[in-house]
């Protein structure tokens, strides 16, 4: 059963977690060789100069799709209480799960519809 | 009663649920002892992934070496089993380069980011009936939680890298991520309905009688895939995409911070062979669990073992896609099917319940109790994945049909040129 302790443990987990790959790399950092030059430190781009700024506005396109993403994983979190009670459930509980579903699924034929959803 | 066998090896095999009320006889302080036992078990569940990993990179190297007619790793020890141990003494002798105009704190904090989140997925894996990091009520959010870091460390890695190259890989590996995260969490959202918690150890539980993948095939099929496309491996690895992109968003990483990037995946891959393991496969659930639970263990691994094979194996044959491709399964196939998924299963659910085929609690473990509502549900499932397949045959001939028309109306016709290396 849970217990405070099962969350105490996930917090240590969390403190710990950080170590395993952090020591190694530290590690590296006591034994390799440092001769860093300029040429060495240049962006790598096949070997052609780097040309402007990287940090540049993307494509609408990713923005779309994030939000799509973010409509569905949102409603998708409200459904797990839903699918966990789910024994419990009366009959308009049960219809009202449906009902949001359906609001998804109505949702998902939108973007489609409206071309949200084309890789352009 | 004496001790029987199986009661020796659990009690063996138990000195970690049972090392703090051993430590508060022996005289120590509650939470002193509560603490080291804590500590105890976080090192050990944290430790399994990782000396697993040294593993399962020699058998995907072995692996994927039969598969394309060669020998692989056979210098390094016997059959080259410490090839990895070679690996990991090479990358720490190597020079670790940060580019210039890289921002340096991300830069170092992405590949311990995503080392740290698959770890992190551990805690909640249950190993046998009685060993399990930590189990939440809420195991399930907290993987889909844990999980989602994954996109937030691909952006961290291309964004500080300062180069385009990177930037492009990880743009394309977030819209892939961010996307297939929904058809994944919706597949999750079946086997908590059957097992009506959320709970990693109730979730395994309720398998006792039949295994989710019989109840559920199509949820089990569309969490393996939506899965495999979120570790971005072949055939969903266009983030990497050596042609285009060189490495994707690790490009500027080198020594071992891409050593970290590497091993992350790995391990990944083998999280998500536990997961479907535990998840539809039954878990720990195997013969003599009752007697003795620490077999659960040996069940698990052999279920992992089976899924991690089959992932070697789709990733060793089957081409990349094409990125407009595989947005396009994605959204116009798994998420439509899943959804209709969830709509079936809980209406087969609520029909099994009212016909009464739903085994009484005490015969909840019997297969043949169980048989009835495996056997609606199974047809339930297979009607639905039927009919998907159907409409995606048919979208396809619509297509080809429409290819071959363009194709009769140009002259000369493209000598196959346009055809995706």
């Amino acid at each position: 059963m849970e217990t405070l302790n099962e969350w105490a443990f996930v917090g240590v987990f969390f403190a710990i977690a950080w170590v395993f790959p952090a020591l190694p790399i530290i590690g590296a950092w006591l034994v390799r060789p440092k001769k860093p030059n300029a040429l060495k430190k240049q962006t790598y781009e096949s070997g052609v100069e780097t040309v402007g700024d990287t940090w540049v506005q993307f494509r609408v396109q990713y923005y779309i799709y994030g939000l799509v993403f973010l409509i569905f994983d949102v409603e998708m979190i409200f459904l797990f209480p839903w699918a966990v009670a789910y024994e419990r459930l009366d009959w308009f509980a049960y219809g009202a799960g449906f009902l949001f579903i359906f609001l998804l699924t109505d949702a998902l034929i939108y973007a489609w519809r409206k071309r949200a959803l084309e890789w352009v | 009663m004496g001790l029987t066998g199986g009661d020796v090896l659990t009690t063996c095999v138990d000195f970690i649920n049972t090392l703090a009320p051993c430590l508060v006889r022996a005289g120590w302080h509650g939470d002193i002892a509560n603490l080291l036992s804590l500590l105890l078990g976080v090192v050990i569940v944290a430790t399994v992934p990782l000396l697993t990993v040294i593993l399962l990179i020699w058998i995907e190297r072995k692996f994927a070496a039969r598969i394309q007619d060669r020998i692989g790793p056979n210098r390094v020890g016997p059959y080259g089993l410490l090839q990895s141990l070679a690996d990991a003494l090479k990358m720490l002798t190597k020079e670790d380069i940060t580019p210039t105009g890289a921002d340096r704190v991300l830069f170092n904090l992405a590949p311990i980011i995503t080392f740290a989140t698959v770890v992190l997925i551990w805690a909640i894996i249950p190993f046998t009936p009685l060993h399990i990091g930590a189990d939440l009520s809420i195991g399930i959010l907290y993987f889909v939680a844990v999980g989602s870091i994954g996109a937030v460390k691909v952006m961290i890695g291309g964004w500080s890298s300062n180069n385009k190259y990177a930037l492009l890989g990880a743009f394309r590996t977030i819209a892939l991520i961010v996307s297939y995260e929904v058809p994944m969490i919706l597949a999750l959202l079946v086997p908590v309905l059957m097992a009506g918690s959320m709970g990693m150890q109730d979730l395994t539980h309720a398998q006792g009688g039949m295994w989710f993948i019989v109840m559920s095939p199509l949820a089990a099929i569309i969490f393996f895939i939506a899965n495999l496309a979120e570790t971005g491996r072949s055939p969903f690895d266009l983030l990497e995409a050596e042609s285009e992109l060189i490495a994707g968003y690790h490009i500027e990483y080198s020594g071992f911070k891409f050593g970290m990037f590497m091993a992350g995946e790995f391990m990944q891959v083998f999280t998500v062979a536990v997961l479907t393991a535990v998840l539809f496969l039954g878990g720990w659930w195997g013969p003599f669990v009752d007697q003795v639970p620490a077999l659960g263990f040996i069940w698990l691994g052999l279920k992992t073992a089976v899924v991690y094979l089959f992932m070697l194996l789709i990733r060793n044959t089957v081409p990349r896609f094409r990125i407009d491709q595989v947005m396009n399964i994605n959204w116009k196939f798994m998420v439509p099917l899943s959804i209709v998924l969830i709509l079936l299963q809980s209406f087969l659910l609520r029909l099994v319940d009212v016909l009464g085929l739903r085994p009484a609690p005490e015969l909840a473990n019997d297969l043949l109790a169980n048989l009835p509502q495996t056997l609606v549900l199974l047809a339930g499932n297979l009607v639905l994945g039927a009919i998907f397949l159907l409409l995606l045959q048919r979208h396809g001939r619509t297509l080809r049909k429409a290819d071959e028309a363009l194709a009769a109306v140009r002259e000369p016709a493209p000598a196959g040129g346009m055809a995706e290396a």
